[in-house]
């Protein structure tokens, strides 16, 4: 039960008119989006490219829902630095819709039974159950995958070895489940595995929460996944996704350094000066479309990110393959992982 | 007792719920003490219980203590 099936042709076509449709419904029932819309002058798209995007940015500064007050079950907010965050509304039927789909796309590489579960953080992060933070959240949301859940962390934040010793002598001959914020991931289960000789070759681990304190260290998602093969961890599924589109993320196929589009999303690469749709090679400004967003206006948004597309229907799955290359340079830093401090500091 | 007193047990207790609390007519998203943590602990708490592995979708389709009882049955467990 994929839903990485579609091919770029019919998957544009048919997520052209349901964007279209939630165009037309958010308009009804969001009084900024419609002043948006009427400013731009928007009428029809006949392609995806042409649908009217908002700038993520927005979700910070405006109140953006399309459902009545009373029907809000759930706000959620993503982590920022400089003290803004986004609101995000959603109604019991969005909020069943993302938990669903989010579940078909992971299924895609974890498979219907729920595995063994590391979870390379700590159990800190879920200290205040009314307001997780983004990175309790993300956990939260992952651990529906898992069973038996081992944190890899204690609660200050250092490593855990003898817990990530007990979790792979009980589970480690079985296929099992490593979720962990990447930069999390390459700090304290790498180099732990590394300097203990642990076996993950049962593995199969979902990361995600951006590259830049990787880069940092000169790490490159390619060096990042041939490490992980030295210890033995070779199925590595990165995943891009925020919080304004709940429930889509963009995963990393089996063959590693593009991510793809699940058949209810896509994503559009534009140049940052001219707003143009750039062809496949040609980086910039990325713009990601899913029709998940129903109960606020989340349907076509601009990131502060930048990507490239690789190619179309030419890699593991069908439709485009792209990669996040990083931040706009001038767009304000506000990774889930940016919230992480370590013990000591 | 019977599978059913077990589940409606292992929903108390995993809900942190008082022990006379009718618990028949739960739904996940009209009860504030069934968020997303307790649903992980509740579903621990049953497969505990009833010995069972339920699978992901399982997990994600539990919504109510009726949609227990209906998935419970698909493993084996007659809830009566």
């Amino acid at each position: 039960m994929s839903v990485f099936t579609l091919p770029q042709s019919s998957k544009e076509k048919a997520l052209l008119a349901e964007l279209s449709d939630l165009v037309d419904l958010h308009r009804s029932r969001c009084e900024p989006y419609r002043r948006i819309l009427a400013a731009s002058g928007f009428r029809s798209a006949s392609d995806i490219s042409e649908l009217p995007w908002l700038p993520v940015r927005l979700f910070k500064t405006l109140e953006l829902k399309s459902i009545p007050d009373d029907e809000v079950f759930k706000v959620l907010t993503s982590s920022g630095t400089t003290g803004e965050v986004s609101r995000i509304y959603l109604d019991k039927a969005a909020a069943a819709t993302q938990t669903r789909q989010l579940g078909a796309t992971l299924q895609t590489v974890l498979g219907p039974k729920r595995l063994p579960m590391l979870i390379v953080d700590t159990k800190s992060i879920l200290k205040d159950r009314r307001s997780f933070s983004a990175r309790g959240a993300g956990v939260l949301g992952m651990a529906t995958f898992g069973r038996d859940h081992v944190w890899a962390l204690d609660n200050d934040g250092a490593v855990d070895l003898d817990g990530i010793r007990g979790f792979l002598a009980k589970h480690g001959d079985q296929p099992f489940l490593i979720f962990g914020f990447t930069y999390l991931v390459w700090l304290h289960l790498y180099e732990i595995a590394r300097e203990h000789g642990l076996d993950l070759g049962n593995g199969i681990l979902i990361h995600s929460g951006g590259w830049k304190k990787l880069v940092d260290q000169a790490v490159s998602p390619e060096e990042f996944r041939n490490r992980l093969a030295a210890v033995g961890l070779t199925r590595i599924h990165n995943f891009y996704g925020m919080v304004e589109q709940i429930g889509t993320i963009f995963l990393e196929g089996p063959s590693g350094g593009s991510l793809y589009c699940p058949d209810f999303a896509d994503v559009v690469v534009r140049d940052p000066e001219t707003w143009a749709e750039l062809p496949p090679g040609e980086p910039g400004l990325l713009e990601v479309v899913s029709t998940l967003p129903t109960s606020y206006p989340g349907h076509v948004l601009l990131t502060e990110d930048l990507g490239v597309v690789h190619g179309i229907d030419d890699g593991d799955w069908p439709g485009k393959r792209f990669s996040v290359l990083g931040r706009l340079p001038r767009a304000e830093a506000r990774g889930c992982s940016d919230t992480y401090r370590s013990a000591d500091s | 007792m019977t599978e059913l007193q077990r589940l409606r047990e292992a929903f108390r207790t995993a809900l942190d719920l008082p022990a006379d609390e009718p618990v028949d007519d739960l739904r996940y998203q009209d009860n504030e003490k069934w968020d997303s943590l307790a649903h992980m602990s509740l579903v621990a708490a049953i497969e505990d219980e009833f010995s069972v592995m339920i699978d992901t979708d399982d997990v994600i389709n539990m919504s109510s203590f009726a949609e227990a009882v209906r998935i419970l049955g698909k493993y084996g467990v007659d809830v009566k």
